[in-house]
């Protein structure tokens, strides 16, 4: 999933802007034993609307590495997704890319 | 055995026997109770609105794990966040366990229409949350139960738990 910001326009710099501000926020769900992996897919694909290969990768992201970021944006998106996820029971979490 | 089958014209009908009802039922309700203990903010006034004053997870290793924390490594963060969610997500859980109860009312064999279909999968992956901590389950966990005496009072839990995810998996293939 990409991360990467918005190329900076070089003949205007964002001078005095506090680029920090614009840093996407990750939503991060983790491995547990107990959430089904056809669920889990399904709850990707519900929540964000991700065709279902790219659900299936993530899920099987999170079951062998550990964890997987499902989703950035904003702070506030982020917390948004993160009370959704947990509203299907999975163990998801907000956190500051870096 | 139960089944569930999609419906011509949309929506999964689910049969059960009616012994699988009785338990899908008291596990509902047990699920309901939970949702009712430690929770936080009531009586003080920004309850009302959905914001508590609690933000600590809640004792319970169950609760804790159908409320976790929002943010890692980051206690402050994670209590605001809790703060503003969990009444919520309670809310949310309640709600799903009484749309089970309902569509069960209508007897052996409850047609669900897609919305309540996606509530009960919500709701049984509550209730294997549920069980599931409480057993301590692992990745390994058809080896745990294997291990137990079968006169163990945790049997019949794992029987339960193993019953509700072959039911979670059928309705998951059926809404997908």
């Amino acid at each position: 999933m990409s991360t990467a910001p918005a190329p900076v326009e070089l003949e205007r710099p964002d001078v005095g802007e506090d680029q920090s501000a614009d840093r996407p926020w990750l939503a991060i769900v983790w491995n547990d034993p107990i959430n089904l992996m056809s669920y889990v897919t399904y709850v990707f694909q519900t929540v964000f609307g991700y065709p279902r290969p790219k659900a299936e990768k993530l899920m099987l992201d999170v079951h062998h590495k550990g964890r997987a970021v499902v989703a950035n944006g904003t702070r506030e998106e982020m917390e948004r997704d993160v009370e959704i996820l947990h509203s299907y029971g999975l163990w998801a979490t907000v956190k500051r890319d870096d | 055995m139960s089944a569930v089958k999609r419906v011509r014209g949309g929506g999964v009908s689910v049969r059960l026997e009616p012994e699988e009802a009785a338990l899908v039922r008291a596990l509902m309700e047990q699920l309901l109770a939970l949702l009712d203990q430690d929770a936080p903010g009531p009586g003080d006034e920004l309850a009302a609105v959905g914001i508590s004053e609690r933000t600590s997870p809640p004792d319970d290793p169950v609760l804790a794990r159908l409320f976790p924390d929002g943010y890692r490594g980051d206690d402050r963060a994670a209590g605001e966040f809790r703060r503003y969610t969990e009444m919520g997500l309670r809310d949310g859980k309640r709600e799903a366990a009484r749309t089970v109860l309902k569509t069960l009312d209508r007897g052996p064999r409850p047609v669900l229409d897609d919305e309540e279909a996606q509530t009960w999968l919500r709701a049984l992956n509550d209730v294997r949350l549920a069980l599931g901590t409480r057993l301590d389950i692992t990745e390994e966990w058809y080896e745990q139960a294997a291990e137990l005496d079968p006169a163990d009072p945790r049997t019949p839990m794992y029987a339960a738990y193993d019953w509700l995810t072959m039911l979670q998996e059928s309705l998951v293939r059926a809404v997908w």
